[in-house]
């Protein structure tokens, strides 16, 4: 019986890798300039931030939550990261005070919700906006450039890795570690312990509430670093960065079969989704489908692949 | 009525029924026993249209049946009340006793909601349940939400119910009332199957008994003509003996001191000791507070006065965790809501209160955690098809085990068990009390709440009585009676000195 559970499950697994096949095989036969080394390195690293951030909602819908502000705290971030370069503080110092500003808002959203006590989606529905307007507010609503030219800085975005992107290495490298972490830590069970049940959680002496500040601290990182991503490439801080990005991210864990309930799920079903969501992207523009009627047939995949799960759980 | 022939069902790969017969006449109260996974629930899921068999045949009243749906067998009258309950907590006692079945105006979809309101009332009257039916079922006891399942069965006019466990998480007093309304429906024609591991209800109830070991058919008997041990006999195939096995522990200096603990609205100036190496139980009506003085003393619940002293030490515990650290177990009440992460494996659940154990820098060593689910399955005889297998998918009764597995692991110095055998069979129990004894005798304090009476005066070397938050009694082993612990429980006063 044990082969069986286990065949449904990686059955179950396998459908999105499936789903990308067939999106893959659909977008390469009616377009000859889809399948190129350069066009699929150039998918992967317009993946590389939506994925970044997918992976660390991967965590945080793991233990049952939402996080609907990321878009802004990769604003807030990328503003602040931009602001210090361009008033000359160094380089390194500066992103890495970006990343923890990150994982500052991040906690601070789990603080809220572990021991505020208030639904996820209410919290950072109400962060975002707070979030959103602090970057209004820091940037006066324009774009900052003139970041100098540090070289790690520029590379961060830029730069590539034999032939590979290094934002796209930054997305593998992240991957192998939040893999692992989710696989082969205690801190990576205690995550779907939490979402699995949460009374049995704190019952059998979790604390559940450090989980939860740990994944949206972890989350807020995750997102300022896809913000540095972000910035080095296009040389600038936008205020607007981000917006809408914390749908696609959510799209992308959920087609990658991660339970919204929390307590299933995995991360490699996360980097699969993201993959869809970019090749479709990818593919609708080489396909010359007007951008409008774009978000049409992106909204429609993600309903199928939703639909189809159900089918399946059921 | 119900005849079911040559069943036969696998999971995956897995026999959980091998040629199963079973008759049901009309009028009857049927018994169907046997131990923690020998495949009675799924017999039931099978007649009830809720899994379908892979061979054999099932009839009705003479035809031959295949259901694929519950609503089928609903159909032909056949009501089923699960092991696990179907409560929606935000829905009022009455919607979820007329879930799917609403009365309204006409055709209209508009809700006869007073009506339904009352007859509610008059159904869960008869079961001796006095409540407001428009409040949420979220506010009842989970012994009073068992009610309003059976309440729900009754309510259809059912030819045959099938009661899984009923009484599991019932006072004597409703278990009582059940018994009342059962015989009542069948003098009227109607027919039972009862599912229970508790030898009392069996006898005193029905009328003849099935008997099921691991997925196979071993007998029929009339009640009448069969005895406790025989029944026993048949289910574990062999000779069990003792219920309740000797202890021989010693008991030595206190390891908790509890001193006018109390909590608003749930128990007050409770007071008593524990000593190492001792089985206190504390008995009581569901209800009493019982378990909200075990999750204060766990740290779960918030205590608004009194003092704990552990080891003689005074020590504040406010959360689970520090409990945990301090040496306190505490095996839930309710397995499937406190105890388990139904979606995790058997293993995983092991592991969830051991990570300092089988794990080093955060990083869980499998090799570590599959050994210390190995021990705990050898060590409770868990019946389960290996590491993997999802709790979910576990019976009943080895869900129960995998709870105490996931304390034995901590080595526990006061270990808190709350209702430990609810849903157990015989034998399993009986490993259970071994369980327990072993541990006094290591010296481990032990607190056991218990609503089975012939389990805590088997078990206990001491029993505290409570009474609506209140202590009324505190019995050392021969002053316990069954007699004795129900009047304090009732809220009696003092007795008079017997003898
Ligand atoms: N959905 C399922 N998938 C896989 N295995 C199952 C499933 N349901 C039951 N089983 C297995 O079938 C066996 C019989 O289970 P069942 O629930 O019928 O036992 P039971 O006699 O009702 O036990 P208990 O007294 O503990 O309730 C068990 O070994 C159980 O693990
Ligand atoms: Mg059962």
């Amino acid at each position: 019986m044990q082969l069986k559970t286990k065949n449904q499950s990686v059955l179950q697994k396998i459908a999105p890798f499936i789903g990308l096949i067939l999106i893959v095989a659909i977008i390469s036969i009616s377009n000859t300039d889809f399948l190129t080394v350069s066009n699929l390195m150039n998918v992967l690293r317009q993946v590389s931030i939506n994925a970044l951030i997918a992976f660390g909602m991967t965590f945080v819908i793991l233990t049952g939550g939402i996080d609907l502000s990321v878009g802004s705290t990769l604003a807030l971030t990328g503003a602040v990261t931009a602001g210090m370069m361009a008033s000359g503080i160094d380089p390194i110092l500066a992103m890495l005070l970006g990343l923890l500003l990150g994982a500052i808002l991040g906690a601070v959203n789990g603080i809220i919700i572990a021991k505020g006590k208030v639904a996820p989606f209410i919290a950072t529905l109400a962060t975002m906006t707070i979030y959103r307007g602090l970057t209004l507010v820091y940037t006066d609503g324009r774009p900052i450039s003139g970041l100098g030219d540090s070289m790690t800085f520029q590379l961060l975005g830029k730069g590539y890795f034999f032939w590979i992107p290094i934002p796209v290495v930054t997305m593998i490298v992240s991957f192998g570690i939040l893999y692992f972490i989710l696989k082969k830590t205690t801190f990576g069970r205690r995550v779907y312990a939490v979402g699995g049940n949460e009374e049995a959680s704190i019952l059998s002496g979790i604390n559940t509430d450090r989980i939860k500040i740990y994944v949206y601290s972890l989350l807020g990182l995750l997102a300022a670093l896809a913000s540095l991503i972000l910035t080095s490439r296009l040389n600038s801080a936008q205020p607007t960065a981000g917006e809408m990005f914390e749908l696609d991210a959510i799209a992308a864990v959920v087609l990658g079969g991660t339970s919204l309930t929390g307590g299933r799920g995995w991360i490699v079903g996360t980097l699969i989704g993201a993959l869809i969501i970019g090749v479709l992207n990818n593919g609708l523009n080489l396909m010359g489908v007007p951008s409008f009627f774009q978000q049409v047939v992106k909204g429609a995949v993600i309903l199928l692949a939703v639909l189809l799960d159900r089918k399946k759980t059921a | 009525m119900i005849k079911m022939t040559d069943i036969s069902k696998s999971f995956s790969g897995n026999k959980v029924l091998k040629n199963v017969h079973f008759a049901l006449e009309k009028g009857e109260i049927h018994a169907l026993m046997g131990e923690n996974g020998a495949g009675k629930s799924t017999l039931m899921k099978i007649m009830s249209g809720i899994y379908t068999r892979d061979s054999g045949t099932v009839e009705v009243k003479g035809e031959q049946v295949n259901f694929t749906s519950p609503k089928q067998a609903e159909e032909v009258g056949i009501a089923v009340i699960h092991q696990e309950l179907n409560i929606l907590p935000y829905l009022s006692i009455a919607e979820n006793l007329f879930l799917g079945r609403e009365e309204t105006f006409g055709r209209t979809g508009v809700l006869r909601t007073k009506q339904m309101e009352k007859k509610t009332r008059k159904i869960l009257l008869d079961l001796g349940l006095n409540v407001d039916p428009a409040d949420p079922a979220s506010s009842l006891s989970v012994g009073k939400q068992q009610i309003v399942e059976i309440a729900k069965a009754l309510s259809v006019d059912a030819e045959v119910i099938i009661m899984d466990e009923p009484t599991a998480a019932l006072t004597d007093r409703e278990i009582d009332n059940l018994f009342k309304t059962i015989r009542e429906l069948q003098k009227r024609g109607v027919s039972f199957i009862y599912i229970s591991h508790r030898m009392e209800e069996i006898f005193s109830l029905c009328d003849r008994i099935t008997i099921l070991r691991d997925g196979e058919f071993v007998g029929e008997r009339k009640i009448s003509e069969t005895s406790f041990d025989e029944i026993v006999q048949m289910m574990v195939g062999r000779e069990l003996g003792e219920r309740f096995p000797e202890r021989k522990s010693e008991i030595g200096e206190i390891k908790l001191a509890v001193k006018g603990l109390s909590r608003k609205n749930c128990f007050e100036d409770i007071s008593f000791e524990l000593r190492k190496g001792e089985v206190l139980s504390i008995a009581g009506l569901m209800g009493a507070g019982r378990t909200e003085v075990a999750q204060s003393l766990f740290g779960y619940k918030k205590l608004d006065g009194g003092i704990i002293e552990f080891d003689g030490k005074q020590v504040k515990i406010d959360t689970p965790k520090k409990a945990k650290e301090m040496g306190i177990g505490y095996v839930t009440e309710d397995r499937k809501s406190e105890g388990l992460v139904v979606d995790f494996t058997v293993e995983e659940n092991v592991s969830m209160t051991n990570f300092a154990a089988i794990s080093k820098n955060g990083l869980i060593s499998k090799d570590k955690e599959r050994q210390l689910f190995d021990t705990m399955v050898q060590r409770l005889g868990i019946r389960t098809s290996g590491p993997h297998q999802p709790a979910k998918s576990l019976s009943g009764g080895n869900q129960q085990k995998v709870v105490i597995a996931k304390w034995l692991g901590i080595e526990p110095e006061l270990l808190i068990l709350d209702e430990p055998t609810r849903g157990v069979d015989v034998g399993a129990k009986k490993e259970i009390y071994s369980i327990i004894n072993q541990l006094a005798e290591r010296g481990v304090a032990i607190l056991m709440i218990s609503s089975e009476l012939p389990e805590v005066i088997g078990m206990a070397d001491r029993v505290l009585v409570m009474h609506e938050g209140k202590i009324t009694a505190d019995l050392p082993k021969k002053e316990m009676t069954q007699e004795r612990i129900m009047h304090f429980a009732t809220g009696g006063g003092k007795l008079a000195v017997e003898d």
